[in-house]
């Protein structure tokens, strides 16, 4: 079965883009919606078989696979091409891809069944052509297609929090997000046309071999790779872009897993790491990415630490493991900080999906109103705990290794500041994690479950907390197994890193997530120690953690001053001067008018007269002035 | 005896006849006027033919002649129009061209 790769790389990636076009153009069958949900997640499951076969293939063959079509042809010149690039790097984040899409919108019909059918086959919709879109951006050949799925997986994005579009604060929240990713997608747009204006191609097989060869010119290079990184900060949640991150939890959980953990918010990464080579060249923006990394890994893990809101936890997470990938490739290990995407968009996945299938029990996101639900749903508790675990860094879990390379690339990128920062996060992780995990698992049962008015609106009245059904379980123990699959398989089969770690690394880096979980569980299972107590220790700290280090206000602060002080002066300019100059004109051209009318007597006499006056004066004109 | 003097007398002919159009109240001088025009016309015709040494001026003459009178016929017709459907024929009281 040496068929080639390109080819099933082509149809994992037109299946979704099938599957949108008969649900957004089939109306009827559309607002069936169970049916349609059927057919999205029957063509993902293809995709995802597609996906895994070109893995196969690539993974033995070993050469990349380059499948395009010309496009924007000039010249005879195609200047970008439209297509597949089947590498490596590329048919494995497919298989991420495929894999975490197709269970999330199976998880979907159990999560969303009380949803009115036009609405959840919508919400279809948008799967699909997220799906399309993220397979489209792994798998281009050049950077302009890959910047144009970039823009799709934004927009998808935007639709999938606004999910829900009557609740305003989603509505926001829809806005922000899309907003903040594009401030630093403008930023992505200026450095790709001015790579290829430099490299004069978009290919991006082209531009490595010129990077390979040194034939690229390296000056003003810094700029171009800042710019492109402008990009992934905003849709990776990089300090201080990251505030669209938390907000976006307003949209439906198992988006939250998809988009918001495992897949888009990582295609900032995956660019990066596409691009490493390109990257390598300029060691002082590299320089840049890793402190930017580190702090923001630092920052989110604070401000997860006092969030009560489940989801928004996992979502500062997920900023800080994006902060954790960019500083691996800050320190030029590309490689180790892809393999935290894959780990982390697996069991980061595994968490958000056990998150929602808690909220679908007790139908609200707040941690009091959780608390020992491990007795009423043990599966969704075991799973959670595998994905706590693997985000902690607990050997055999999927997080560990991927964590530990991290951590030793960054050593040994010779950068002892964030190394520490991140050492200090691995421990804050474990911490808040557990937490988590002994407020909602363990502990008294919170008397009121659910409150009217939280979570989504349902409707329900009181009921006990139970276990899922078979389509949300199912996800959840897929993704439970892989991730743990993934840490046994790599722990056995450990290759050697290229720079061996030291030898107290792994010791310390364990130590640090045992400690967190240590402390989690003094204070929050055996409350040994005093929460309260715990927390007035860091009271400054706490207050500014909860009041999110006011960067969403500096942020609008800086918004309302600049943006809407210049749209104030354009909007004045336009007013007054643009306008007032047309209003002159025009009232002038009135005026004339009036005056003007009244030499038109109607006598035949005077326009004989006039005519005669008029050629009089063209004479003297001609004999006087033009002789 | 040169080109000059026939051109003045044109010149003179043609200032009377517009004169005229310009001046008169009467509907009927006016045409007059534009007789005189036309006649100045014809003198320069005739004047040019004569000294440039081509025949094709007086022959166009000859045409300016009939379509004067035809033209005579046509504004004497819609002066009486006029003078049935106005009951006047002064040039002052008709300004139908005004909007």
């Amino acid at each position: 079965m040496m068929a080639n790769p390109g080819t099933i790389v082509l149809i994992a990636w037109l299946l979704p883009a099938l599957s949108f076009l008969v649900l957004a153009l089939v109306f009827p069958f559309r607002r069936l919606g169970r049916p349609a949900a059927w057919f999205s997640v029957l063509c993902a499951t293809g995709a995802f078989a597609a996906a895994v076969m070109a893995w196969r293939i690539q993974s033995v063959s070993a050469h990349p696979a380059h499948l395009v079509w010309p496009w924007l042809t000039s010249d005879g010149r195609s200047i970008a091409d439209v297509g597949v690039l089947a590498d490596a790097e590329s048919t494995i984040m497919l298989c991420l891809v495929s894999l975490v899409s197709l269970l999330v919108q199976l998880y979907s019909i159990g999560y969303l069944h009380d949803e009115p059918p036009a609405a959840l086959g919508r919400y279809y919709v948008y799967q699909s052509l997220f799906a399309f879109s993220m397979m489209g951006l792994a798998l281009a050949p050049n950077l302009l297609q890959l910047f144009m799925c970039w823009e799709l997986v934004g927009l998808c994005s935007y639709l999938l929090i606004g999910y829900w579009y009557q609740k305003p604060s989603a509505a926001r929240a829809a806005v922000k997000a899309f907003w903040i990713t594009k401030a630093g997608d403008v930023g992505l747009l200026i450095g790709l046309v001015m790579l290829s204006r430099q490299a004069g191609t978009f290919d991006i097989t082209e531009i490595h071999s010129m990077v390979a060869s040194g034939t690229l010119p390296v000056a003003g290079l810094s700029i171009i790779t800042f710019c492109i990184y402008l990009g992934a900060m905003g849709k990776s949640a990089q300090f201080p872009f990251h505030v669209w991150l938390p907000d976006a939890m307003e949209g439906p959980t198992p988006v939250s897993a998809l988009i918001h953990a495992a897949t888009m918010v990582t295609a900032g990464v995956y660019l990066l790491v596409r691009t490493e080579w390109l990257f390598a060249l300029t060691p002082d923006v590299l320089l840049i990415v890793a402190w930017i990394g580190a702090f923001t890994a630092l920052l989110a893990a604070v401000l997860a630490c006092v969030q009560d809101d489940i989801k928004r936890v996992l979502a500062y997470s997920t900023v800080s493991q994006l902060g954790y990938m960019m500083t691996a490739i800050g320190a030029g290990a590309a490689a180790a900080g892809f393999f935290h995407l894959l780990t982390h968009g697996l069991f980061k996945a595994l968490l958000f999906l056990g998150a929602g299938s808690v909220i679908h029990a007790v139908r609200s996101n707040d941690l009091p109103d959780m608390g020992g639900l491990a007795r009423r749903m043990p599966q969704t508790a075991t799973v959670f705990i595998i994905g706590t675990l693997s985000l902690a860094g607990i050997p055999l879990f999927g997080g560990y290794l991927s964590k530990e390379e991290i951590l030793g690339a960054v050593w040994a990128g010779g950068l002892p500041g964030p190394f520490a920062v991140l050492m200090f996060v691995a421990f804050l992780t474990a911490f808040y994690m557990f937490r988590v995990v002994f407020l909602a698992f363990f502990g008294a049962p919170a008397m009121a479950h659910a409150a009217a008015g939280h979570g989504h609106g349902h409707g329900h009245g009181a009921h006990e907390p139970h276990e899922p059904p078979v389509t949300m379980l199912l996800p959840l123990w897929i993704l439970a197994i892989l991730t743990m699959a993934v840490g046994v398989y790599f722990t056995l089969n450990h290759g050697e890193a290229e720079a061996a770690p030291p030898a107290w690394l792994t010791p310390s880096a364990v130590g640090a997530g045992v400690a967190g979980i240590l402390l989690a569980w003094l204070t929050y299972g055996s409350r040994t120690i005093d929460a309260a107590s715990l927390a007035g220790m860091f009271g400054p700290i706490r207050s500014a953690a909860l009041a999110k280090f006011w960067i969403d206000d500096v942020i609008e602060g800086v918004f309302n001053v600049v943006l809407l002080g210049f749209s104030r002066v354009v909007g004045w300019v336009d007013r007054y001067l643009v306008d007032g100059v047309l209003n002159v004109v025009s009232a002038w051209t009135l005026v004339v008018g009036d005056d003007l009318r009244g030499i038109q007597t109607g006598k035949a006499q005077d326009y004989v007269f006039s005519v005669g006056v008029g050629v009089l004066v063209l004479v003297l004109l001609m004999r006087l002035v033009f002789a | 005896m040169g080109l000059q003097p026939y051109l003045i007398l044109s010149a003179v002919v043609f200032c009377i006849g517009l004169f005229g159009v310009t001046t008169r109240r009467n509907t009927i001088g006016i045409l007059l006027g534009v007789e005189l025009m036309m006649n100045a016309v014809n003198i320069n015709l005739v004047a040019l033919a004569r000294f440039n040494g081509s025949s094709a001026g007086m022959v166009f003459t000859v045409f300016t002649i009939c379509i004067t009178v035809t033209e005579a016929a046509l504004g004497l017709a819609i002066v009486i129009l006029l003078f049935r459907t106005r009951r006047t024929v002064m040039a002052d009281h008709l300004d139908l061209l005004k909007g």
